[in-house]
């Protein structure tokens, strides 16, 4: 239950953003944190985004090689 | 992935004996998931510990909920992970196939919004859970504060007051702590470095990806060997040193802490978050007049040692014989999170 996972945002409208996670678009609270941008990367949990996070970062965490590998080519 | 490179790191440990424990429920799906148990060092074991929200509470809280949903127009809101807990009054799948409202909901908000659209209905969310969750079920009490009609079952649990006693029992005998990621995302580095240091335990919070898992071994067992009493952030992604302080702050404006019972563990003294009293309005147990009453495990469960990290699940005299996760004794092996369902999915019979 305490699972995470990395989202970006596609739009902001007050405290909800629409963020793609695994291709589907879902709407998260973002009250929780600060500086979100559309194109930011968030940590979603429970609806909620409870961290910020750099693109490499969250191609980290999605744990995704060929992702990764796509990234780093992609300088 | 450089999971073999890793795995050579490993090999140094050789000769190191100690009991590791995995505190969070999604490290020990994702140790299982990945077959990291094999990869250790052969006297060095991998734990259990009681970051299952599901499995640490009390069957008692099932059978308050079963309860409150077999009232007249009451709506039950839960996390999936809820639905097939066992307690001497059933579990609320069994409800819900009885007629029931009992509707799972991925996020606290969800069930905010069931309550709006409901209004003639009293609604009741589950609100199971530990620090990454607190803030999400927050947010959606202040989103509550002026409905008639949205109320608040509560058994939401503190990491750190749990590894202060796992820490000072002597029979727990860990010697290190993989710490959980999420939970760090909210509290911080610094929640665990009174607890490292009191009582001896190297800690490494850790992501969950494979890497992270491999990495976040090598610095624990490597911190054991040099007796370093640390905390080390392997998750610099998202956790830093002082947590999300916008979280905590509306943690503390919705809760005060409480002692709460955890299975295996006992009642730990402000372990718990309750409502605050300006709130109390929304606490289903006041609005419902009722009370949580303790219940004893089923026969046989040794669910409470796992959480405890006292025996692996096989070294129970149920497991796979007759709890499985088709027919269940215990949480554990219920929640996807559960320490015995991992092991039995994962064939670590």
């Amino acid at each position: 239950m305490c699972l995470a996972i990395p989202a970006k945002v596609i739009k902001i409208e007050g405290d909800i953003a629409e963020v793609e996670l695994a291709d589907v678009i879902i709407k998260a609270n973002i009250q929780l944190v600060e500086g979100v941008e559309v194109g930011s990367w968030l940590l979603i949990h429970a609806g909620y985004a409870i961290g910020v996070m750099s693109e490499e970062e969250a191609m980290e965490s999605l744990d995704l090689i060929s992702q990764v590998l796509k990234y780093n080519e992609s300088g | 992935m450089k999971v073999d490179n890793i795995k050579y790191d490993l090999s140094r440990f050789g000769e190191l004996s100690a009991n590791l424990m995995e505190v969070c429920g999604t490290h020990t799906m994702a140790f299982s998931r990945y077959g990291m148990y094999d990869m250790l060092p052969k006297d060095v074991r991998l734990l259990s510990g009681p970051g299952c929200p599901v499995c640490v509470t009390d069957g008692g809280f099932i059978s308050t909920a079963i309860g409150l949903g077999r009232e007249k127009d009451v709506i039950i809101t839960t996390f999936g992970d809820m639905l097939r807990v066992p307690s001497r009054c059933g579990c609320l799948e069994l409800v819900r196939a009885e007629g029931a409202d009992v509707r799972v909901v991925y996020s606290p908000h969800q069930s905010v919004d069931i309550a709006q659209a409901n209004p003639k209905k009293r609604v009741v969310f589950l609100a199971v859970g530990f620090e990454t969750t607190i803030p999400t079920v927050a947010l959606s009490i202040l989103a509550s504060r002026e409905l008639k009609n949205h109320y608040f079952l509560t058994a939401l649990r503190l990491i750190p007051p749990a590894l202060n006693i796992i820490g000072s029992r002597k029979e727990s005998r860990i010697n290190g702590f993989i710490l959980p990621g999420h939970v760090s995302v909210i509290i911080g580095r610094m929640a665990y470095e009174k607890i490292a240091e009191r009582y001896k335990i190297p800690s490494v919070i850790s992501g969950f990806n494979a890497n992270d898992l491999m990495s976040s071994l090598s610095i624990l067992l490597s911190m054991i060997k040099e007796k370093r009493n640390e905390v080390v952030n392997n998750y610099e992604r998202v956790v830093t040193d002082v947590g999300n302080k916008r979280a905590q702050e509306v943690m503390e404006e919705c809760f005060d802490v409480v002692d709460i019972k955890w299975r295996g563990l006992g009642v730990i003294e402000k372990s718990g978050m309750g409502l605050k009293a300006d709130l109390s309005h929304l606490d289903a147990r006041k609005a419902f007049e009722t009370e949580i009453t303790e219940e004893d495990e089923p026969e046989g469960c040794a669910c409470g040692d796992v959480l405890a990290g006292l025996i692996t699940p096989p070294e129970c005299s149920l497991f796979s014989v007759v709890c499985s996760p088709d027919d269940p004794i215990g949480p554990c092996m219920v929640s996807s999170e559960g320490a015995c369902a991992a092991y039995f999915k994962y064939g670590r019979l």
